[in-house]
Formats: C-alpha cells, sequence, structure tokens
C-alpha cells in the first residue's frame, strides 16, 4: 500500500552529503594505498609508525564512541534528570519519541547559563539528550520553541550522528597521528640512521607529506558534513514537530543569546562545540574574505542557510496538497 | 532507520498503524469482566497540528463529519476540541458508556481522515477513559506508531501513577490487545482531556 506522504525529500541535501561521503572515501582509499605501499617497501620504521598510528587512533576513535555519553555529560559538567525532578522536559521528549517512534534517550541537565543543547551516546538505547539551565530558565524560549530545540536533537540521536561522525573522523585522527609521530621519530630516530637506511630519510618526510595533506582535506570534508547532518536535523526536526516557525524563533533567540555571552565561558565549552545546537565559539572571522573562511571551517552551517531552509518547509506545510502523491 | 537513512541523515516520517484500535471493545467487556473497571464512553485522539492552512481545513472536515450525527440515537455528544500545554490537540469525543464501538468508529474515522489528507504522521495516541465503582480512573492509550496500547491508570492530583493497576491491567489484556513490551515507552499523558 502506498502510503501518502507530504514531504518532499530534500534531494539537493542528500546529493550533498552523498558527494561529501563519497569524497571522504576517495581520500581514505587514496590513502590506505600509500600507506600500504609504504609498508610494503618493507621499511620496519616506517611501517611500525604506520601500524602505531591506526592502532592509537582507531583505538582513540572507539572509545571516545563508546562513551561518547558519559565523557559528553561530564565534560559539560551535566547531570541526568529523572521525570519527577523535570516532569515539563521529560513531558516534550516523551511525546516527541512517541510521535517519532524511537527510543526515549536520558535527559540530562547541564548547569552551564549559556542557552544550548546537544545530544550524544553511541546507539539510540546509550543515547543522552542535555539542555543547559540556560536554555531552560534565562533563554526566554517558549514551550514550542524548546521543543523545536529538542526535535533538533532528537533528529541527531535518529541518524546517528555521533556514530556516523565518528567513523568520518577516523580517518582525520589516524593522519593527524601519523604526523606527529614521524616527526618526533625524524627528530629522535634520526641520529640512528645508517648508511644502508637512506630510504628511511625519504620515506619518513613522505609519510608526513601525505598525512598532512589528507589531514587538511579531511578536516574540512568532516566540517562540511557536519554543517549538512546540522542542516538534516534541522530538517527532520521540523517535519516531526511540523512547526518550523517555532524552531526558526529559537535559533533566532538562542543564536543572540551566545553573541552576549563572555568569553571565557564559551572557550570552556569548545571541546563539546560539534554536538551543539548551535555553536558556541565563534570563529575570529571578520568580515569579507574571513567571513567566508569562517564560514569553511564551523561546525554549523550560518544562521541565514538554517533559517533559509526552515522558510522552505514552512512553505511546503502552508501548500495545498494536489493529489495523493503530496506536494511533488 | 534503514542504513541509508542514516548515512544520508534522513528520517521517514512514521506512518501510524491504525488497525490494532478495532480490538478495543472486545477487551473492554473482558476488562470489565475481571477487574471491573467499565468505559466511560469518552475517548480522545491526539495529534499534532501542523502550521498551515491545509491542516486546519482537515480539521473542519474531520469535526463537521463527526457532529453529523448529534442528538440520534449513538450519535454522542459534540467533539471537544482543545489545546494541551505541550502543544498537543485532543478532539475528545463522548458517547453513552454503554456504546464504545461507536466511540471507536468515530476515533477511527479521525485518523483515517487524518491520514487520507496525508497527515498520518503527526497522529500521536488515542485514549481511551475507564472508571470502576470506586472512582478510580484508568486509560487505555494506543501509540499510533507502535501501534501498541498500554495502562495509565493516574493517582490523585500530583503525578503519580497506579503501577500496580497497570500491571494488573497488563496482565488482564495481554493477550487480547497487542500490548506495548517495552515498558519505557508507557508514557505518562497526565492532564490529558478526556482522561
Amino acid at each position: 500500500m502506498a502510503t501518502h506522504t507530504r514531504y518532499a525529500p530534500d534531494r539537493g541535501l542528500t546529493v550533498r552529503i552523498t558527494a561529501t561521503l563519497f569524497l571522504l572515501g576517495l581520500v581514505f582509499v587514496a590513502f590506505v594505498a600509500l600507506l600500504i605501499g609504504i609498508m610494503t617497501a618493507a621499511h620496519a620504521s616506517g611501517a611500525a609508525i604506520i601500524l602505531v598510528a591506526v592502532i592509537f587512533g582507531g583505538g582513540s576513535a572507539f572509545i571516545s564512541l563508546f562513551y561518547s555519553d558519559k565523557i559528553a555529560l561530564a565534560a559539560a559538567g551535566a547531570h541526568e534528570v529523572s521525570p519527577q525532578q523535570a516532569p515539563e522536559l521529560h513531558g516534550i521528549v516523551d511525546r516527541l519519541c512517541a510521535l517519532a517512534d524511537m527510543d526515549k534517550p536520558r535527559v540530562a541537565i547541564a548547569p552551564a547559563r549559556m542557552p544550548n543543547a546537544f545530544a550524544t551516546g553511541r546507539n539510540s538505547k546509550n543515547s543522552v539528550l542535555c539542555v543547559t539551565e540556560g536554555l531552560l530558565y534565562h533563554s526566554g524560549l517558549t514551550q514550542e520553541e524548546l521543543e523545536g530545540v529538542l526535535a533538533h536533537e532528537l533528529s541527531h540521536v535518529a541518524h546517528k550522528d555521533v556514530q556516523v561522525m565518528t567513523y568520518a573522523s577516523l580517518l582525520a585522527i589516524v593522519a593527524g597521528l601519523l604526523v606527529r609521530f614521524a616527526f618526533y621519530s625524524e627528530l629522535f630516530g634520526g641520529g640512528r640512521r645508517g648508511g644502508d637506511n637512506g630510504q628511511a630519510a625519504l620515506l619518513i618526510p613522505l609519510i608526513m607529506l601525505a598525512s598532512i595533506v589528507v589531514y587538511a582535506i579531511s578536516f574540512l570534508l568532516i566540517r562540511l558534513l557536519s554543517r549538512y547532518r546540522e542542516l538534516a536535523a534541522d530538517r527532520s526536526g521540523a517535519l516531526l514537530t511540523q512547526n518550523p516557525s517555532a524552531l526558526i524563533s529559537a535559533l533566532t533567540k538562542v543564536s543572540q543569546g551566545m553573541n552576549r555571552i563572555p568569553t571565557q565561558d564559551l572557550r570552556a565549552a569548545e571541546s563539546l562545540n560539534a554536538f551543539y545546537f548551535a555553536p558556541a565559539m565563534k570563529l575570529a572571522g571578520g568580515r569579507g574574505g574571513g567571513a567566508s573562511l569562517s564560514a569553511l571551517f564551523s561546525t554549523h552551517p550560518s544562521l541565514d542557510k538554517r533559517i533559509e531552509q526552515l522558510t522552505k518547509i514552512q512553505r511546503e506545510l502552508g501548500q495545498v496538497d494536489s493529489g495523493p502523491r503530496g506536494l511533488r | 532507520m534503514g542504513f541509508l537513512d542514516t548515512i544520508l541523515g534522513r528520517t521517514k516520517p512514521v506512518q501510524p498503524k491504525l488497525d490494532d484500535l478495532f480490538g478495543l471493545p472486545s477487551a473492554a467487556v473482558q476488562l470489565e469482566a475481571a477487574t471491573g473497571f467499565k468505559p466511560t464512553g469518552s475517548g480522545s485522539v491526539s495529534f499534532r497540528a501542523p502550521e498551515g492552512k491545509p491542516f486546519a481545513d482537515i480539521q473542519k472536515e474531520v469535526l463537521e463529519l463527526l457532529d453529523m450525527d448529534n442528538g440520534k440515537p449513538g450519535g454522542g455528544l459534540p467533539v471537544e476540541v482543545t489545546k494541551d500545554s505541550y502543544g498537543y490537540t485532543w478532539l475528545v469525543v463522548s458517547h453513552m458508556s454503554d456504546e464504545i464501538d461507536a466511540l471507536v468508529t468515530d476515533l477511527h474515522a479521525v485518523n483515517s481522515a487524518l491520514v487520507d489528507g496525508g497527515f498520518g504522521p503527526q497522529l500521536l495516541c488515542t485514549l481511551v477513559a475507564f472508571t470502576d465503582d470506586s472512582h478510580r480512573r484508568l486509560s487505555l492509550v494506543y501509540l499510533y506508531k507502535r501501534g501498541t496500547f498500554y495502562p495509565f491508570a493516574p493517582l490523585g492530583g500530583g503525578n503519580n501513577r497506579d503501577n500496580a493497576l497497570e500491571l494488573q491491567v497488563k496482565g488482564v489484556l495481554g493477550d487480547d490487545l497487542k500490548f506495548e513490551q517495552d515498558l519505557t515507552r508507557w508514557f505518562p499523558v497526565w492532564g490529558a482531556p478526556g482522561l
């Protein structure tokens, strides 16, 4: 039975996410091929460095994924709240989860005054949704706006964004470690190199150079992916609550709040930036070229982009249904 | 959510399951025989009203449809529309306490009208109220997205629920109705209209 749906998929966003992932995969394959090439050149110290970097990088990524909920809660100083302690908040999350047919994440509150929210955890059973006291009490959000924010965060959980971003970052982590290892082995291993080991003098800088290039490219791609996933979460969240207007006004309020907060508070929150509702730290980008550069590096799309997309959904919801196949 | 949806960061709206709702009348008979709880005759449908005119139009149509047979035998009272503090809209349908078949038919009419209009994903839950001789309150809540029922028995004025009674009801009806096995999804609906 073809179910009648009113939701037109956002093909543009799908294409952009696919292209980003494809490029990341391409860099990954090229990098692995290069590393295997270097390792099969039977150079012991090079192979060892690569192996150690892969094990360390993979290990640390796995640990951070596995404990992502605990790490994030600890970093934010948040504590879990029971339905008795925060009945309103739980009530909203309960209903949204029932509407979306998803497992309910644990709910936590962080003491920060900055209005923000994040969701993290390796899978839907182990995820936690955290909001700051600033968002709940000091941001002046109405219940509908708060609901929009929570729906955005629940969409991150549904999209398994923590997992996807961890896997996507794996390459950058390994490449970053390789740069460091190769650098140290150049520094400290240089004296031990004999005359027959002339290859090493060439190979280790080569690993370093390749790693730097891979790190830079994958860093940019990951940031790009992160921005697309924010847009995807905005979209899913707005479609879940069917109230894009509330999400727009929440975004505007929260973003204005961000600009008013003193900097030392912001710096303390930087480590959680990628999972936040709105970025806690603004990159020091000025006008013109500076602004576009900061847009390239930031984990979140600009407020304008997010509002533009939500306005499109707003229009779609207001349109009269044109037939049994929905809008398109 | 499939693998591809995860990779692409998109969610498909979840369509509601409506059919299991029709198990209610026979379950109500069984519930009364085993626990003494009788239907009060009122039930409600809760959904998230989207912004925009298309939905407002459909909601108006539904109300007109339901109120057409007012006053006739089995027609019941006019439908009440309320918006709760969480922003969900509740349509409360009231019948005589022995007309649970008519009640379920009315609730289903609301559901199918919304689904036909393409608003199926907006349905949250439906609730049918029961009470016993000592005026304890109980409701059976139907979760559209899961197609399952769970009991909700509020206690007193505060936010307390009678878990023992709820589990008793699950024991009585567990074989007849499709019950929600995951207890974490038995979410409370304090102060729900029609309770």
